[in-house]
């Protein structure tokens, strides 16, 4: 990989520039998204529910959270913000008059997505500390499971932006994507309890899964050997879809 | 014509060949997308320190070229060297050497023109101070004023297009290539641009524009090339090409298909004809005689006929419109 680190930081810029301008407007709902999930759900359902997985349902639901919002981080980025930069503003083609290369430009806009990941992650993170439901010292190792989770989610959604012809099919990626993932990764329920064989042999495949075991682990301070495959997965997805992606931009990019 | 001809005279001396003063050098480079052959066998030399155009019909590989000669598209077969460097071996080298002002704009529309400048520099790794003098100077030289500092999205068109090309001479290069620079811009900002691109010119920078406006190639290019169906057809000094490739002048008359066949008959290779629809152009290097036939032909009643010099779109249309005059 032939990536000079001075140019992506010059790409990197180029979004963090941008979104100087606009953070005051989406950095708010894109905090409370979990926030409300948390707060409705954790407070409002769990009030009927004793305990999940031998905690209260809230504490249950604060690590799949912290996922949720590293992969929402990284998901608008890479999905809207990416595909608008690539076919509207053609801001790729202008960099490529420059010295500028394709690798270049993917590591610098991974590592804006990295940067959205670490802010509404990382925000999240802190408002579930300050509540209370992270259990201190464990949870801190939940902490690098956030960009480990965002580096994921940039490259799956890369993957999808760079081989789209047009944007309408984000709702596809995010409706029937995204969203099942949110809802059966064992964020609001262990899947392993509710689903059955065949169902449970999909859901281990799928990326959020995964993550969210990590930061389960971590906030219970209970490891075990699927924490191996768990990174495992998370390595090897994660390492495929950036070769592939490198090979995607390319072909968009040069003729 | 207004360009000083001694101007054109220099230019058309100045080694038309290859050898160490090609700034670019493109040897038998083929494109093909599939199986669509979008430039072929393309052989051409660009020489340092003048200003050179590439010209052709529209879909006849020049923006393709362009692509090519700085490493975005890549030559299906033959060799490129910008500067005496292979562009496939090392792109970086080359392209922070260059600047690119293409086809479409590229500006970020939410922006104003210095933050355009600010970050289009930072991708030259230009350091702070001088990226700042640089934006500065470019300010100056392309008259942006006080609309520097507002969102781009606001600005005219003739604006927009001046930031653009500001944006390619951020790095200060010694290559500008310019694809359609001013296609869409009314007559006041294309010669106000002409002017900027001649001082660039006269500083030693080497221009490669595209344009479809052939009075504005021949006014400001010292050497355009012609391009047709992914090849070249011809090469030359503007004035040198009307004259050795058509004739002085240029006669123009309405007439029908058999009118026309009469004419030719009559002339009997005197003039060479060129018809598109029912416009007929006979180029020589005397009009004299061809108004002589077309009166013969007409008998007594005259039809209203132009007489004037032959210019580089007559050189284009000849050299490229055959198909259009098969078609028609
Ligand atoms: N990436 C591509 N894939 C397939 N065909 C292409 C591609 N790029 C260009 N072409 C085709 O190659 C031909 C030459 O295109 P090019 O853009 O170089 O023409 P041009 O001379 O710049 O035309 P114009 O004056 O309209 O700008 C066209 O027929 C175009 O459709
Ligand atoms: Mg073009």
């Amino acid at each position: 990989m032939s990536v000079s680190w001075p140019h992506a930081f010059a790409v990197w810029r180029r979004s963090a520039s941008m979104y100087r301008r606009t953070w005051k407007l989406t950095l708010l709902p894109n905090f409370f998204e979990p926030v409300f999930y948390l707060s409705a759900i954790g407070i409002g359902v769990g009030a009927y529910i004793e305990q999940m997985g031998g905690t209260s349902y809230i504490e249950f639901l604060a690590p799949g959270l912290v996922c949720v919002a590293a992969m929402n981080g990284a998901s608008f980025e890479v999905t809207y913000n990416v595909f608008v930069r690539l076919h509207y503003e053609h801001a790729y083609d202008a960099m490529l008059t420059t010295p500028l290369e394709a690798d270049d430009i993917l590591i610098g806009e991974i590592a804006w997505a990295m940067t959205r990941v670490l802010i509404y992650g990382g925000s999240f993170f802190l408002a579930v500390a300050a509540f209370g439901l992270a259990p201190m010292p464990s949870a801190l190792l939940a902490i690098p499971v956030i960009p480990i989770a965002g580096l994921l989610f940039a490259v799956v959604g890369l993957a999808f932006t760079l081989r789209i012809p047009n944007m309408d099919l984000f709702s596809f990626y995010f409706t029937l994507f995204l969203t099942p993932l949110f809802l059966f990764s064992d964020v609001f329920f262990p899947i392993r309890e509710r689903l059955a064989g065949p169902l449970l042999l999909v859901a281990e495949l799928l990326p959020l899964l995964h993550p969210v075991r990590l930061a389960r682990a971590a906030f219970e301070g209970a490891w075990s050997w699927t924490v191996a495959w768990d990174l495992a997965y998370v390595l090897i997805v994660s390492g495929a879809l950036l070769a592939w992606t490198r090979r995607a931009i390319r072909e968009r990019l040069i003729s | 014509m207004t360009t000083p001809p001694a101007e054109s005279i220099a230019a058309s001396d100045r080694t038309p060949r290859a050898d160490d003063s090609s700034v670019v050098e493109i040897r038998g480079v083929v494109k093909r997308f599939g199986a669509y052959t979008a430039v072929d066998a393309l052989d051409l030399d660009v020489p340092r320190g003048g200003c050179f155009g590439l010209l052709g019909p529209n879909g006849a590989g020049k923006t393709t070229s362009l692509r090519m000669i700085y490493g975005v598209t890549r030559p299906t077969a033959g060799t490129i060297r910008v500067f005496g460097i292979d562009i496939g071996a090392d792109p970086r080298a080359v392209r922070a050497r260059l600047g690119v002002t293409l086809q479409e704009n590229v500006l970020i529309e939410a922006l104003s023109a210095v933050e355009n400048l600010r970050i289009f520099g930072r991708y030259h790794r230009l350091p702070g101070a001088e990226l700042s003098r640089r934006i500065e100077e470019l300010v100056d030289f392309l008259e942006l004023g006080s609309h520097a500092r507002l969102p781009v999205r606001a600005l005219s068109g003739g604006l927009q297009r001046r930031i653009a090309i500001a944006m390619s001479l951020i790095n200060d290069p010694e290559l500008l290539i310019l694809d359609e620079p001013t296609t869409g811009l009314d007559p006041a900002v294309r010669l106000a641009l002409w002017s900027r691109i001649r001082d660039l010119r006269a500083r030693g920078t080497t221009v490669i524009v595209t344009t479809h406006y052939m009075d504005e190639a021949e006014r400001l290019c010292d050497r355009v090339a012609i391009m047709s169906a992914g090849r070249r057809v011809c090469e030359g000094a503007p004035r040198e090409l009307i004259e050795t490739r058509l004739a002085r002048e240029a006669v123009e008359l309405d007439c029908t298909r058999a009118e026309a066949v009469r004419l030719e008959a009559a002339l009997s290779g005197a003039a060479r004809p060129l018809r598109i629809g029912n416009r007929l152009t006979l180029y020589s290097d005397d009009s004299d005689p061809v108004v002589a036939a077309i009166h013969r032909l007409d008998g007594g009643e005259r039809r209203a006929l132009i007489v004037r010099p032959a210019n580089l779109e007559d050189v284009f249309l000849t050299a490229t419109g055959a198909k259009l005059e098969g078609g028609a």
